[in-house]
């Protein structure tokens, strides 16, 4: 086997947990995108343009609450900023390739494709194949995502709308923010992310989800500036 | 905004997102603030949205028994402490939500 192929195998394989937990997803996106009232064709479209779980999830539920575009587009920005860590930390792995590489790559590059990715490049250091390692891990959830996409706007056109069903999705993002509260910077910036969101709510253009989201980061991070070993943790978690 | 242009514009950003420091390397330094910074935006983000859903029925903050979405969501909460798994905490939630809406 070639070293090409040898390296986006490895890629391959090293998602197949990852793929296992992202299908299911991947379909609870697609029902409750359709029952929150965006349509088939645009449910499975933003899984090819945004292609990113939780920021799709996040859309769903500002369009089930008719936010105005630019406040979802807004907030999709911010959900989505953690992947400049990512494309900062595997850009010297990458810092060789043609730019239409680095372009096709950096479309693939999601929290899934990332994590086996980082791991192997540590492991190996910077060789002449390596972006067929992360060409198979990210094309192989990129699939997954699609397929599973599809099978979810499938099933949810049968769900009746009495299921209160649109309430999934809060329920989502409990089940996403619950593990993240590790340390009290952390939940200082959950608690007063929501009051504000609260005190904030009848804003213009739902702009007291941003106004929130900001206040939590700020007090996030400057809680975690007064405990420097905290800060050590954090910075290991995510490099 | 039409939905097509939030899809468009939402992936576009996205994909910058994605390529900036890739595109970026060996010009620009990553800044330390905005790294620590970064760790925050899912508790922030994801408690923005779920705290006015929880809390707020017809826009007036509702903290009585016939709340039965901030019953369920604590309910939610718990479960999710405890099994750290997406999809039991969505089961147990939609459960407890209908349940609640039973008998209350």
């Amino acid at each position: 086997m070639s070293e090409k192929s040898k390296q986006f195998w490895a890629g391959v394989r090293s998602e197949i947990p990852l793929l296992i937990g992202g299908f299911p997803f991947g379909m609870i996106y697609g029902a409750l995108a359709l029952n929150a009232g965006l349509s088939k064709a645009a449910a499975q479209v933003m899984s090819s343009t945004v292609f990113a779980g939780s920021a799709q999830f996040i859309t769903a539920q500002l369009v089930h609450e008719n936010t105005p575009g630019f406040v979802i587009v807004l907030t999709i920005a911010v959900v989505n900023l953690r992947h400049m860590l990512y494309s900062a930390s595997l850009a010297p792995y990458l810092a060789a390739l043609p730019a239409r590489w680095k372009v096709f790559l950096s479309y693939l590059l999601t929290d899934e494709a990332y994590a086996p990715t980082i791991l192997h490049y540590e492991r190996e250091g910077i060789t002449p194949q390596a972006h067929w390692f992360l060409l198979g891990a990210g094309g192989v959830l990129w699939t997954d995502w699609q397929l599973s996409t599809a099978l979810g706007i499938f099933l949810g056109a049968a769900i009746p709308e009495s299921w209160s069903l649109d309430f999934a999705l809060p329920l989502t993002f409990i089940a996403m923010v619950v593990p993240v509260l590790r340390d009290r910077p952390a939940i200082a910036a959950a608690l007063s992310a929501g009051v504000v969101a609260l005190v904030a709510f009848s804003l213009p253009y739902k702009l007291g989800l941003i106004l929130a989201a900001l206040v939590g980061i700020v007090i996030g991070t400057v809680l975690e500036g007064k405990k420097p070993s905290a800060v050590d943790q954090s910075q290991r978690e995510v490099s | 905004m039409n939905i097509w242009l939030v899809m468009l514009l939402g992936g576009l950003i996205t994909f910058l997102i994605r390529f900036s420091f890739i595109y970026l390397f060996g010009r620009f330094e990553f800044p330390e603030k905005i790294r620590k910074a970064l760790h925050y935006v899912p508790p922030a983000v994801l408690s923005a949205i779920i705290f006015p859903e929880l809390f707020l029925r017809d826009g007036a903050l509702n903290l009585s028994l016939e709340n039965t979405s901030l019953l369920a969501g604590l309910i939610a909460i718990l479960v999710a402490w405890f099994s750290k798994n997406t999809l039991i905490t969505i089961l147990a939630g939609m459960l407890a939500l209908f349940l609640l809406q039973f008998f209350l």
